[in-house]
């Protein structure tokens, strides 16, 4: 019998090593998986590469992520949250590495290395200085540049359902990041604020099929608070 | 005769939200439209709901609503400015690598960013001011430039310091290359042609020989209204 729920935090974090690139869901802290992040931090992998949206509120979530000083480099689109306070620290301090990506360039990305794609051209960021360093070419008139495939280690996602099959629904605009990241991870980690017995769920309403899960974990935390 | 100045000290410029309106009332029923975070947002408020433009969210939303009443709150449900909305009928959500695919595609009708600058060859700055004063923020915009194939930016016309906000050529680092179709400012709204910057309309009473003096880049009239 596939049974993809664990039972405890650590079971859900066993095996993240050290270097490993983590993807983690959420558009602002809708959507992030605030307590896998807080199983990370209690884990203790170090010398982490996180791609995220953002870059933390406040103190919480992946903000204490980053305020541990185990994230080498953020791979970002807008690190400028209402409250980016660790972030800015670190960043001045030059403790933190980034990599600012457009949005679209970066989802693409994650789709890309989750669809076996390795690389893609864009025209998006042509003639910005985000296109540094990029290999650029024309195609049918138009200048494009070639993006990399942004593959993670580990996969932290936030569900509003889940199944012990690792099928997955979401809630509203909290879906944003989590289903492309599932796809883009070896380890695809998932806190989910429902688990339904096999077969409750629709099958036209899944988002996210089972392949794509390797562990679920039940955390019914409530309502998110906006930031 | 009066002076450029007289003539741009007697004429009342549109405030930000008379600007949104304007902008507004050129947008038809059957439009799909992303509005940019800031000041294109309250573009929005001036389209009737019985003009059925859909609004899209980047963060996955088709078919976004107003903000919510207080006591109706979906805390789930946030615009790309982080701010609750809701979603209007017949409205639906997609992830974010579908929401952008959308964006890249070229399938949305107008995008309506805010700019620093935008150049007479339809350049556009957007996103940062200079090199080094805080880490590099992008967002969406340079996906929403890209590939939108209408873009209007909304802005004021000059600075708080009166320098001109449209340029021969950017100084800001770039959003995007050639992508702008029209602006809409305080003063007028403006076409981006191939022979550089065209007036479409100007506030009543402003000359064209006013606003090209408060305007770096050359203006010449649109030669026929639409």
């Amino acid at each position: 019998m596939i049974d993809k729920i664990v039972k405890s935090m650590a079971e859900a974090m066993a095996g993240i090593r050290d270097g490993a690139v983590v993807l983690i869901g959420g558009f602002g802290s809708i959507g992030q998986p605030n307590a896998l992040i807080q199983g990370l931090i209690e884990q203790g992998a170090k010398d982490l590469t996180v791609v995220a949206n953002n870059s933390g509120v406040g103190h919480v979530g992946l903000a204490a992520l980053l305020e541990t000083g185990r994230v080498r480099k953020i791979i970002c689109s807008f690190p400028r949250t209402a409250d980016p306070v660790v972030f800015e620290k670190l960043w001045r301090e030059g403790r933190i590495e980034l990599e600012c990506v457009p949005q679209g360039t970066m989802a693409e990305r994650m789709r890309a290395a989750g669809a076996g794609i390795p690389a893609f051209f864009t025209p998006t960021a042509v003639g910005t200085k985000l296109a540094a360093g990029k290999e650029e070419r024309e195609i049918n008139g138009r200048r494009y540049i070639l993006e990399q495939a942004l593959p993670g280690d580990v996969a932290l996602v936030e569900a509003w359902e889940a199944d012990r099959w690792g099928n997955l629904t979401y809630q509203s605009s909290a879906r944003n990041f989590n289903p492309v990241m599932a796809t883009a991870a070896t380890l695809t980690i998932v806190q989910t604020q429902h688990i339904v017995e096999l077969g409750a769920l629709d099958p036209e309403k899944i988002v996210t099929p089972g392949i794509y899960v390797n562990r679920v974990l039940h955390v019914p935390y409530g309502e998110p608070t906006v930031t | 005769m009066n002076t450029a100045a007289e003539i741009l000290a007697g004429c009342k410029p549109l405030t930000r939200r008379e600007i949104a309106k304007r902008l507004a009332d050129d947008i038809p029923e059957g439009w799909y439209v992303n509005l940019g975070i800031g000041a294109p947002l309250q573009v929005a408020d001036y389209v009737p709901t019985e003009r059925e433009v859909i609004f899209q969210s980047e963060n996955g939303i088709l078919g976004m609503g107003p903000a919510p009443e207080p006591d109706k709150i979906n805390r789930w449900l946030i615009n790309a400015g982080k701010q609750y909305v809701t979603l209007r009928t017949g409205g639906s959500y997609m992830h974010h690598a579908d929401s952008f695919a959308l964006i890249r595609g070229g399938h949305l009708d107008l995008c309506v960013l805010g700019a620093f600058q935008v150049a007479e060859n339809g350049d556009i700055a957007n996103w940062s001011t200079s090199d080094n004063e805080s880490a590099p923020a992008v967002g969406g915009a340079m996906d929403l430039a890209a590939g939108t194939p209408r873009l209007w930016v909304l802005m004021e016309h000059t600075t708080k310091t009166g320098e001109s906000r449209l340029v021969r050529r950017c100084s800001y680092p770039l959003t995007a290359i050639g992508v702008v179709k029209r602006v809409y400012t305080n003063l007028a709204v403006i076409d981006v042609t191939d022979e550089g910057f065209a007036v479409r309309d100007m506030v009543p009473g402003l000359t064209l020989e006013a606003l090209q003096d408060v305007t770096d880049a050359p203006l010449r009239m649109a030669s026929a209204s639409r």
